[in-house]
């Protein structure tokens, strides 16, 4: 049992290290969220597996949580601004492909190296995930860096809070996961409405974060 | 001690329920009587905390390092809710703000004490981050409320930021439960600090490391230490102006208050890295940093917006040094500034709303126009900029002199910073207070007794500092290793 609960719980994390590979190259904005709705319902697996291994109960409504709001209502909600603002959707990213994909490789390698050096005396299951949610962590930071889209900022954002999630479930008994992972949501969904704001007051033309650097107030 | 007990809870209580109560109140005038009602006796409350502090528990802890900030937290609140009371009436005269917004604002005030008095008294590392998510987002939703196209862009730019700093920050936040789990065992026990600090000494020490990174980090985004400030002049300069007062002199401490828990739990293992080096140095940045970029400055709140990141650098650098009398002159300083800095700010408000500008070239000759808040300004950015007899200077020389001791190259770095940012300051300042006045000549109408108060607070405690205030910094200064 042990051997098959670390297993599992291992795929499921790798698979989330995967995913935001995946998220790193795709250009068009609706797979952007195809997959990133992927990614939660992988996330919501991890944690209710989590939960079952763990046998925490409380876990599941984090689980809960991730699958119904992350891999459904986001995604759609961020499909209908899309169609609405008719925000173009191809993603210009300020890095090219080859290039993000070799620096995502560096920061995965470097938070394994990190984390697996660092947490050996914590239990390996704990130390493999931290290890995975580093990585998935980075990864969201760097999406976050080389869009200038700022519906696909706001899904590294998201991708990044998928690894915030995948540590704190993977830190077996930690208080307090399904309160942090409700302040999260609320913090996401503000998010998306003030994108959503954006259109409304239809005071950028864009919602290019790029469009942000003429903002510079007193140096015009 | 149940004393202790209900006014820990009332601090938090009085602040949530007046923010209920004012989301549903419809007048505005009511509205901020209500919520300087509230913040005064929540304030009153606080301060009888240093006469009984209530025994930590699972939620709450009061100890002598964090009732300093929540009285000069409850405080600011407070002048702030006066100086917000005015400020908004000629707000609504002008029309840049609906009653209906007024309601917006006035209960997300409230809630903005709530969370951040929460962020202070939480015993758990947990619940202090949820507060600080929850004081951030508060912020935010202000900081964009003229609906102005800059106001959003601050906002959605402090929003971004902001985000990221406290995800880091909750990453180092499970970082350190996961250091914790194997000594305390798994559980609450694991969160809260009253535990954490007494078995800090066994914590797998590189793990401990790790998180400090990522804590530093993501609450020195919150902060505003350079080069993670990018967040800070634009939420200044495009909020309303109470707010501004309230993010510099307030919010920013809290963050920093979060930094030095964690500070003291790898000061407490001997195997961890020591944290005093990091902070210096992203003080030091942000000191030098900041100084040259109050030169291109042109609009006031921006300008003064960069200078609560010189003086944030300042009182960081100042703990990173460490030492019984660096920590006893940043607390000092963390407080003269948040008394000092605020009230620059309700005189700049002020200020923009007679000029119906913010642009510091628009402002000129106050002293003529406007003799009281001219002189007003005079004398806050003269104390800021940290020249005798006022608070500022006392702090600012025992920071540079407890450097001198120790690393006497830092210090020169640190001088020659602050003399930077005094330069600058005061070029912009003789523009503004001097010269032929230009624009409106209509009086100030909001008060100008919270103006008043802090600076007489910061010269008094630049003359004459009473002995039980420098008791009990010396005993949280020692505290602080």
């Amino acid at each position: 049992m042990k051997g098959l609960a670390f297993d599992v719980a291992h795929l499921l994390a790798g698979g989330l290290v995967l995913i935001s590979f995946m998220l790193l190259y795709q250009n068009r904005l609706y797979a952007l969220l195809n997959v990133f709705a992927l990614q939660a319902v992988v996330l919501s697996l991890s944690v209710a597996w989590q939960a079952y291994v763990q046998d925490a109960n409380h876990l599941y409504v984090t689980a809960a949580i991730a699958f119904g709001f992350k891999a459904v209502i986001i995604p759609l909600a961020l499909h209908r601004i899309i169609a609405e603002l008719g925000i173009q959707r191809d993603v210009e990213n300020v890095v090219g492909v080859g290039p993000t994909m070799l620096a995502g490789l560096a920061l995965v390698a470097l938070s394994e190296v990190v984390m697996l050096r660092i947490a050996s005396e914590a239990d390996v299951l704990a130390q493999e995930d931290l290890a995975f949610a580093l990585s998935v962590v980075l990864l969201g930071l760097l999406m976050m860096v080389v869009r200038r889209n700022a519906v696909s900022m706001v899904v590294g954002f998201m991708s990044l809070e998928n690894g915030l999630i995948l540590a704190a479930t993977g830190a077996k008994g930690m208080p307090l996961v399904v309160e942090i992972s409700v302040a999260f949501s609320v913090l996401v969904a503000l998010v998306v409405i003030g994108v959503f704001l954006f259109r409304i007051s239809e005071r950028f033309e864009t919602v290019d974060a790029h469009a942000l650097d003429r903002f510079r107030g007193d140096q015009r | 001690m149940t004393a202790g007990i209900s006014a820990a809870i009332a601090i938090l209580a009085l602040p949530a329920a007046t923010a209920a109560l004012l989301s549903v109140l419809p007048s505005y005038r009511l509205s901020a009587a209500v919520n300087v009602a509230s913040a005064f006796v929540t304030f009153l409350t606080a301060v009888s905390l240093l006469a009984a502090a209530p025994p930590p528990d699972a939620y709450i802890l009061v100890d002598d390092l964090n009732v300093v900030f929540i009285v000069l937290n409850t405080f600011v609140g407070f002048t702030a809710s006066v100086f917000s009371a005015t400020y908004i009436a000629h707000e609504i005269e002008t029309g840049r703000l609906t009653p209906t917004h007024l309601r917006f604002y006035h209960a997300m005030y409230q809630f903005l004490l709530f969370s951040m008095n929460l962020a202070l008294i939480a015993n758990n590392i947990g619940l202090m981050w949820v507060a600080i998510e929850f004081a951030t987002l508060t912020t935010v939703l202000m900081v964009g409320i003229y609906r102005t196209q800059e106001a959003i862009e601050a906002a959605w730019k402090y929003f971004i930021l902001g985000s990221v700093g406290i995800a880091l920050a909750l990453f180092g936040t499970i970082l350190v439960y996961m250091a914790a789990r194997p000594v305390v065992g798994e559980g609450v026990q694991g969160m809260l600090w009253t535990s954490l600090i007494t078995h800090a000494a066994a914590f797998d020490p590189a793990l401990l490391n790790l998180a400090f990174v990522f804590l530093l980090l993501g609450y020195g985004t919150k902060v505003g230490l350079a080069p993670l400030h990018a967040w800070l002049p634009d939420a200044h300069a495009e909020g309303p102006t109470p707010i501004s007062a309230v993010l510099s002199g307030l919010l920013l401490n809290v963050a920093l208050y979060a930094v030095l828990r964690f500070k003291l739990l790898l000061d407490t293992n001997a195997f961890a890295l020591a944290p005093g080096p990091l902070m210096a140095t992203l003080g030091l940045i942000s000191v030098v940093f900041a100084a040259f970029m109050l030169y291109r400055r042109r609009d006031v709140k921006r300008m003064f917006a960069y200078s609560s990141i010189e003086h944030m650098g300042v009182i960081v650098f100042a703990f990173g040094i460490g030492g019984p009398l660096a920590n006893f002159a940043a607390l000092l300083h963390m407080a003269m500034h948040s008394l000092t800095k605020s009230a620059i700010f309700y005189t700049v408000g002020q200020v923009a709303q007679v000029k119906g500008t913010q642009q510091i070239a628009d402002i000129r000759g106050l002293t003529v126009t406007h003799p009281l808040l001219g002189w007003s300004l005079v004398f806050g950015v003269f104390a800021i900029v940290g020249l005798p007899p006022m608070g500022v200077f006392m702090s600012e020389f025992l920071i540079v002199s407890s450097t001198f001791e120790r690393a006497p190259w830092l210090a020169l770095l640190l001088g020659f910073g602050l003399l930077v940012a005094l330069g600058a300051l005061v070029l912009r300042l003789q523009g503004m207070a001097f010269g032929a006045p230009i624009g409106s000549r209509a009086p100030a109408k909001a008060s100008a007794l919270p103006i008043m108060a802090h600076f007489a607070l910061v010269l008094i405690a630049g003359v004459y500092l009473p002995p039980p205030i420098v008791t009990w910094f010396q005993h949280v200064a020692q505290l602080l290793r």
